[in-house]
């Protein structure tokens, strides 16, 4: 059972990550696949903090009575990443938008279908 | 002990809302049900002692990636197309690899280990905690290794952030303007593109 409990965050992060991976491969629809994008990333995000944890720890911020401190140093990288993520969103998403307007669409196939017909 | 509830709890709230996004086709039902996660997410690392992370999750994660899925479905549609074919093969293909990577997970140390090597490492783990005060003078610690430490690393987060902003500028400014035109008067498309 405390196995179980020690485990848990990792098993989650992982089935977090593969819904995302899910998504990305089954769903055509390109806004969808963004926000699989980012279940995927915030899964990652989760592994980084879940491993800085100590147990009895508190926040890395310097205080007289704590004993133990979760390590700052995964939460320092996850910051970047966060900011980096949000980022990379926001290109994905204006180029869904530049896509639907040349091709009145953000369905993957039926984009594939128009390219086809653009070629012949 | 009660923290442990709290933290399964939440992570339990993030599978079902990541099982409602995966099901719901409707696209604006699906985005507010990622801010939500992104919020649940949030309170999860204030748990796990991540306050920073916490923060910008919660700001970042669920405020402007959500208002900026927002404006992306207002300009194209909000219902995603039922698929046509089946997608056992990827069921497959994803529960296989999660298989492998719970199997890798076995030998990781457990969670709130204060023994494991990222813990217990002199020079990464240890050092900042015991020395940024004394050497920046900076009581809260992620902010000391932000700000000073890893101080080149912000800066190239900060171009990243800025390329990304032209990137946006540049793929909508010029198109915004330039449909506009069309729909004024058909001519000079040449010359716009």
């Amino acid at each position: 059972m405390s196995f179980v409990a020690s485990m848990y965050n990792y098993w989650i992060v992982i089935v977090l990550m593969m819904a995302g991976l899910y998504i990305l491969i089954t769903r055509h629809n390109l806004v969808k696949k963004m926000i699989g994008l980012s279940i995927f990333q915030t899964s990652i995000f989760y592994l980084y903090i879940s491993m800085g944890k100590v147990a009895g720890g508190t926040a890395p911020i310097l205080i007289d009575e704590a004993v133990q401190y979760s390590n700052p140093l995964p939460h320092v990288l996850i910051l970047t990443a966060i900011v980096v993520g949000v980022a990379t969103t926001a290109v994905g998403l204006a180029l869904i938008v530049r896509i639907h307007e040349s091709y009145g669409s953000i369905e993957e196939d039926e984009i594939r279908v128009q390219e086809a017909e653009d070629a012949q | 002990m009660t923290e442990q509830i709290v933290i399964v709890t939440l992570l339990t709230f993030l599978v079902i809302s990541v099982v409602g996004i995966i099901v719901l086709r409707n696209l604006l039902a699906a985005v507010i049900l990622l801010g939500l996660y992104s919020l649940v997410a949030a309170g999860a690392f204030v748990v796990m002692d991540a306050v920073d992370v916490a923060f910008t999750e919660a700001a970042v994660g669920a405020g402007i990636s959500t208002i900026l899925l927002l404006g992306a479905l207002s300009y194209t549609t909000h219902v995603q197309k039922p698929q046509k074919h089946n997608n056992y093969a990827a069921l497959l293909f994803v529960t296989v690899t999660g298989a492998l990577l719970i199997y890798g997970s076995l030998d990781l140390p457990g969670y709130g280990s204060a023994t494991s090597p990222v813990q217990a490492h002199p020079e990464v783990g240890r050092r900042f905690i015991d020395e940024s005060i004394l050497e920046t003078g900076v009581p809260n610690i992620v902010t000391s290794v932000l700000a000073s430490y890893r101080g080149y690393d912000t800066l190239g987060e900060t171009a990243v952030v800025f390329t990304a902003g032209i990137a946006v500028l540049s793929l909508l400014g010029r198109r915004r303007r330039l449909t506009r035109d069309e729909h004024s008067n058909s001519t000079d498309e040449e010359d716009l593109v």
